[in-house]
This record gives C-alpha cells, structure tokens and sequence, in this order.
C-alpha cells in the first residue's frame, strides 16, 4: 500500500469523498421521509431540511395503524404472494426441468411454445379481454393466473439443471427413481442459489404489483398494498376534491406510510444481498 | 472356395434406432420414456395456450369496432381504418415523440454513471466502506414504484421539500410535475437516482471477473492507474458495457410506463403522455375504444418486436451471446 503514487493517494481520497457524497444522496430522501414520520406535522411544515425528527411523536403512525386499508392491503398482498409465487415456482421449475432434458423429442417443441411469446406482448387490452373472457375479472385470480410464469426464469433455470451432471440423474434413474422424483429430491437441491434467484424475482414482482390490480380489481376489499399506497399517495390530491372516498392523509402520514410500506422489504434485503451479485451473472450478461 | 463375406457398415446406435426404423416408432418409444416428463409440463402447456396464446385472438379488435355486449364475433369489421387513423394522426406522432425523449435522454444521461460509479467502487481499498457504499446506493431500487413516485410527488409539490431549497436560494416555487416542460426532467432524474446503484452491480461483477494477473504484470512494467484502467480494466468490461447498451437500445420503446402512469396529470400530457399511457385512456379510461386502443397497441408491439430481434442479432454478431 506504501508504494502508491502521491497522485493516486490523493485520487483515493476524491473517491471516497465522491462515493460518500453519493452515498448521502442516495440515502438522504429516505432518511427525510423517516424523520418527517416522526415528526410534528405543524413544526414539520415549518422545517426545509431535516435531519432528525421536528417534534417527536407516534401521531402518524398511530394514524396508519389505525388504517383499515392499510390492513386489508397487506393481508391481500401476503395472500398473493403465496398463491402467485407458489404457483410461479411449481410451473417454472416444471417447465425448466422438462426442457432441460433435451433428449427427449417433444422438447424442442416445448422450448418454442415457452419463447415465442416472450417478447411479443399482446398489449392491455387483448390480455383484459381475455381476463374477462375466462371470467376472472374482479377476482384474486385475476392477479395470479395470468402473469404467473415468467419465460426468462424459466430459462435461468433450464441452465442450472443443464449443469448438473448427468451421472447423479443416471444413478436415480438405476435406483428406479420416477421423474417426478427425481426432479424434486435429485435436481432441486442442486439448483438452489438459481432457486433463490427466481424466488426473489417473483416476490418482488409480487410485492409491487398494483397496475394490474388497478385493471381488473373493482372491489376494495381486495386491493393489494400498493393499490392502497396509490390512493394515500398518490390519489391524496383527489380525495381532497372529493373524488374517491379515502381521506386526505397529511404529509407525515404519508411518509408513515411509506415507511410501513418497506419496512418488510427492509426486513428482508441483508439476507438477499448475497444472491444479487450471483443473480444479475446468472443471467444474459457474462462479463 | 473362395467365402463371400459381406461386412455391414457399422450402424451407428443411438436411443431412437435401436430396432425402430419408422417415425412413428420413435415417436412411440420416445412417449414411453419420456411420458411422465410430458406429463409434468401439461399444466403448463395448457396455462400457455389460456394466458399467452389465447390473447392473440383478442388482436383481432384492432380491426373492429369492437363493443363489449357484442364480442370479437358479433362487432362490425373496420379494418386498417384505425391504423390509417393514429398513423395519420400528429396526436400519435406525439406519444412516439415522448417516448423516445425519454428513453434516449435517460440513456444519454443515465448509461455512464453505473460504468463510473462500478469504477470508482472497484478502485476502493477498504472493503467494508465499498460494500457500505454500494448497499446504499442500490438500496432505491428495492423501494416500490408507489412510494418512489409518493416521494416524487411530494418534494416536487410547491410546498415540498425541492422547492423549499429553491426558494431559500430565492427562486420561485414551482410545481414540478404540473408543467409539462419540467416532467422529462423529473422522470430522468429520478430514475438515474433510482437505477444507478443497482446499474452498478452488473458492471461491478464483470470487474471482479477480471483477471488479477494483468493487473500485476502491468504494475511490474511500471504502467501507472490510469493506464491500468484504460488498457486492462475498460477492455475487460467492454463486452459487458457493449451488451447492456445494446439491450437498451432494443428496449427503447419500453419507457417505464409505471411511472408515467402515476406522475403525469392532464397538464402534462404533451410531453409526458407515451403510448402505454395513451392506449389505456382510449380504452378504459376516457374514450370507449377497445378497438382503436388495441391497434395502437399492437403496432407498438410489432416495432418492440423488431426493435428486439434487431437487437439480439446485433449482440449476437458482434459476439455476445444475446438473450437466447
């Protein structure tokens, strides 16, 4: 370390003033909404830059909690999660173990079925009429069913069964092992950091799902959570005109919101850290 | 006496010729074998024919006016009328117009800085402090689009946050998202904002791969950093920045319509109103247009369509290994 230049010490120094610089501004809109959570709403409007709380009180959370919609909002979001991600994984590591055994004749076949879709996107309206058509409209279905399975995970993962090498399937198969055997106590062990990949991919598409909801979901009761955050956040201009019949939640409440909203995500994310390295390689793209 | 002994060319043996010599033969050894697989992907297989393949039948709007109590079978017939009409339209030429200043700005202004920022992590010594930093600035990415654009909304807002820092350095407030000069900008900026962590990570990974060995060797020769990164580290990640650029520049009608969605208002519309935004209007929102709306809909998928293929073969020509 001693034999560095001058010129590249004091280019590490830019550098990390640089980054910690970055670093804030990535960070400071959120650390704004946290304090101003907490924060009195009359000093609050009062205040341009915050850094700690203007008056400290529970007042907007005790608000958000006593939410009705918030609640029903989460409920239908976890209910979701199970089904759709449930769902999303069963097909997709059924469709990706079947296309990755390439011997078999109807496979290619299948792998055409699964891409060619892929990259032609129907639009709104031809996907909406065929929600309707099935009857699903304005029911949870709605928001399982027809986006569930996603072709491009299906693909990460025929590759991670690709991997593995054939003479662990062969001693299964020796063994008497039937398919469905093998992929669930053979194969699947072996592909999981490209299991906790896909899993991720399919919460979070989950988890911030609300145009679709918007589309086919007119009852308010199953409004997922981020169909509930639009009408406080976004719709809050609205309901002040008396255009829906949310009430108006102050700006306090609203970062309350905001800060309940992720909490869950926060929760989650130092676990995941270490598969989105692995998970943006697994990918197109290999450096 | 003189043995005639034919020798057979050897057969080459595969699974499928072994005894059978007809298609239909294989074919019927091959669903013994492989049944139970198929069977395994039957769901699927039909979910696919009900949600990817079924929908095509509903393009068929496009060329009717299509009414609802009618369905696809009972509407009246107009044919190419509505492509003539949004093609001939200076309303449709708009859409096309905002979407491609939006994704060729954040293009412009957005593509460099993960290369930078992937860079300038990679030149860090102390590990702690690079993880510190990179977790910190990938962290918007895992915040919903909701509360995002609940945050654009409020420090844009004439009493938020922005202009409060505007009008201490005496300018006037402004509500941001209510002029449609200012909305390109706001939607950039946050998705730069937004992206440029996460944007990172790619770039970051392929300088890890980089092999450690050249960078001993040119410190041996006595070449300085800058010359490092521009003959060993740039080179390296070359192939990654080629491909990326190349996705984006397939995608370029695919502005996050999300986003569009949630910030724009009819004050906007004139530069903030893409085709995504426009097609939903004319069928749900405002208008009763399924059909029109659907046209509109399915040229925008056939130029994503090409825009796509284009793409991939390019990557694939210059040697990436593409999307497939």
């Amino acid at each position: 370390m001693d034999n560095r230049s001058r010129g590249e010490k004091i280019f590490n120094v830019f550098n990390i003033i640089l980054l910690t610089l970055l670093a804030i501004v990535c960070l400071y809109p959120f650390w704004y909404v946290l304090v101003a959570s907490f924060s009195d709403y009359g000093q609050f409007k009062l205040t341009t830059f915050m850094w700690r709380p203007v008056g400290f009180n529970w007042a907007a959370y005790a608000r958000v909690l006593r939410d009705d919609m918030i609640w029903t909002g989460f409920l239908n979001t976890i209910i979701l999660m199970i089904l759709r991600v449930g769902g999303a994984m069963l097909f997709t590591i059924c469709s990706a173990y079947v296309v990755s055994r390439r011997k078999a004749m109807l496979v290619p076949i299948f792998m055409m079925i699964i891409i060619i879709p892929m990259n032609f996107n129907p639009g709104i309206i031809p996907l909406f009429q065929n929600v309707v058509s099935l009857g699903l409209n304005n029911t949870m279905w709605a928001l399982v069913l027809p986006q569930m399975v996603n072709a491009f995970n299906t693909i990460i993962l025929r590759n991670a069964f690709e991997a593995v090498p054939i003479d662990l399937e062969e001693a299964a198969q020796i063994d008497g092992a039937t398919q469905i055997k093998i992929l669930f106590m053979v194969m699947l062990p072996l592909v999981i950091p490209t299991l906790m990949v896909v899993l991720l991919y399919y919460a979070v598409e989950v988890w911030n799902m609300w145009f679709d909801a918007m589309l086919y979901i007119k009852d308010k009761g199953l409004y997922p959570l981020q169909l509930v955050l639009k009408q406080i956040l976004i719709e809050a201009d609205e309901a002040a005109t008396g255009g829906s019949d949310a009430t108006v939640m102050s700006e306090t409440v609203q970062y309350a919101v905001m800060v309940v909203a992720t909490v869950p995500i926060l929760l989650v994310y130092p676990f995941l850290q270490k598969y989105f390295v692995a998970g943006m390689t697994v990918g197109a793209v290999k450096g | 006496m003189k043995s005639k002994t034919k020798v057979a060319a050897p057969k080459v043996l595969t699974d499928a010729t072994i005894g059978e010599k007809t298609f239909k033969e294989r074919l019927v050894r091959d669903f013994k074998m492989n049944g139970a697989l198929y069977l395994i992907f039957l769901p699927i297989l039909v979910w696919y024919i009900l949600f990817r393949y079924k929908p095509l039948y509903g393009l068929l709007m496009a060329f009717q006016n299509y009414s609802p109590f009618l369905g696809i079978m009972g509407s009246k017939w107009v044919g190419f009328d509505y492509f003539v009409e949004f093609l001939t339209n200076p309303q449709f030429w708009r859409l096309i117009r905002n979407t491609l200043t939006i994704s060729i700005t954040t293009l412009v202004f957005g593509f460099p800085f993960p290369i930078v920022l992937a860079l300038m992590l990679n030149e860090l010594r102390i590990k702690w402090f690079q993880r510190g930093v990179q977790s910190l600035t990938y962290l918007p990415h895992f915040v919903s689009i909701m509360v995002i654009c609940g945050l654009i909304k409020n420090f844009t807002s004439d009493q938020g946050l922005i202009n409060d820092i505007i009008a201490m350095f005496g300018g006037t407030r402004k509500s941001f998202l209510n002029y449609p000069e200012y909305y390109v900008p706001v939607h950039v900026i946050s998705d730069i904002w937004a992206g440029i962590g996460w944007e990172s990570i790619i770039y970051f990974a392929a300088l890890t791969g980089i092999d450690q060995q050249l960078y001993e060797a040119a410190q041996i020769d006595g070449a300085s950093r800058i010359r490092q990164t521009w003959h060993i580290t740039l080179p390296g990640i070359l192939p990654t920045i080629v491909t990326m650029l190349i996705l984006r520049i397939g995608g370029i009608l695919n502005v996050g319509y999300e986003k569009v969605f949630l910030l724009y208002n009819p004050l906007t519309y004139e530069t903030a109103d893409i085709i995504t935004t426009y097609t939903y209007r004319m069928a749900i929102g405002e208008g009763n247009r399924m059909g029109y709306s659907t046209a509109v809909g399915f040229f925008n998928s056939i130029i994503c369509f090409i825009l796509l293929m284009a793409s991939n073969k390019v990557s694939k020509k210059l040697g990436q290994s593409g999307l497939f």
